[in-house]
């Protein structure tokens, strides 16, 4: 019951943060990540127009559950997606995104010297998500 | 005749009482954060971006030292060094900031500088990086202070890791930091020798 790995995309798909949570998590290098952080990103603009029934603005994908992991995603108002990777059967996947989201408000918003959009190199908001991790019980 | 019911505007309160109204951090600390992005655009490097801070607390620490005197009573005005360094560091930084300052000390390599340290201060609780430019505001504040009190002195601000045994007091919710922040004050050589000449 461990998360894998956070990512972070922005709203024209560019990848401005990822970490691996765990040892469990899979080695992937810098490149494939932004190439995965892209096609989620279109991926999950794809799924919102594809679905029969369309409503708030925030369509689009939120959970996907496999034998092997469940990815879990969050998006914001001003279409950041927080995306959560975790083994399967791992609680509390809405409540840990929704505070990363809080550390990122807080660590990464609220800094002058943080540029929207951009890789996030904050390093409060790196033991903020620590912290998160800490307290839902991922070794 | 009966007073017609018009809103108070700031100018009709009492000055002398003093309101402990709260204010979110959230908000200040975007206002800060606008501030502080609005002169990045406009310099070229990060020291005159540290002047322009300080220059914008410079204007704030005159006032608030007109304000606070005038609310303490105090029939005479400070004229020694250290009584006017604990001014800042406790009535003025309760005023500011809600508490007192963590500790005032004298450096024992220059006879001319004194530190006043604050672990958290407001202004960098939430910047990661550029954490002394971020207090520059505050290093002008207490600029602004001492000038208005007859003290010609230079302020800086430095972030100084923790030692080992300081306790990292924070509230929940507020990133834990690694270092405090130190505000250097040097003054300069006319004040140390007023100032000696005072105690005899």
């Amino acid at each position: 019951m461990a998360f894998l790995d956070l990512f972070i995309v922005n709203k024209s798909g560019g990848l401005i943060h990822h970490r691996s949570l765990s040892e469990k998590a899979p080695q992937i290098g810098t490149n494939e990540w932004l190439r995965i952080g892209s096609t989620f990103h279109s991926l999950h603009a794809i799924a919102a127009e594809a679905s029969p029934v369309r409503g708030k603005i925030d369509d689009g994908i939120e959970l996907i559950e496999s034998e092997g992991l469940v990815l879990c995603c969050f998006q914001t108002r001003t279409g950041i997606k927080f995306v959560l990777t975790a083994e399967p059967g791992t609680g509390y996947l809405q409540k840990v995104l929704k505070e990363i989201y809080v550390a990122y408000t807080d660590c990464a918003l609220k800094d002058p010297f943080y540029e929207l959009e951009m890789p996030i190199r904050c390093e409060l908001f790196t033991q903020a998500v620590n912290d998160v991790m800490s307290r839902f019980g991922n070794r | 005749m009966s007073r017609s019911t018009k809103e108070t505007s700031i100018l009709d309160r009492n000055i002398l009482k003093q309101r402990s109204d709260q204010v979110s951090l959230s908000a200040f600390s975007y206002i800060y954060s606008e501030l502080v992005q609005y002169h990045q655009s406009r310099v070229s490097n990060i020291s005159e971006l540290e002047e322009k801070l300080a220059s914008a607390g410079y204007g704030v620490g005159f006032k608030v030292l007109e304000l606070l005197a005038y609310r303490s009573r105090e029939n005479k005005r400070e004229t020694r060094i250290m009584s006017i360094l604990q001014f800042i560091s406790s009535i003025a930084w309760k005023a500011l900031f809600g508490k007192a300052a963590d500790s005032l000390e004298r450096s024992i390599d220059h006879a001319d500088e004194y530190m006043i340290f604050d672990y958290n201060p407001v202004t960098s609780i939430y910047v990661s990086a550029h954490q002394s430019a971020a207090d520059a505001y505050i290093s002008g504040v207490i600029a602004g202070i001492l000038e208005g009190a007859g003290f010609t002195a230079t302020v800086s601000a430095h972030a100084v890791q923790l030692e080992e045994g300081e306790s990292r007091r924070s509230s929940i919710g507020l990133p834990v930091k690694k270092d405090k922040a130190v505000f250097l004050v040097k003054f300069s050589p006319q004040i140390l020798e007023r100032d000696t000449t005072l105690e005899r």
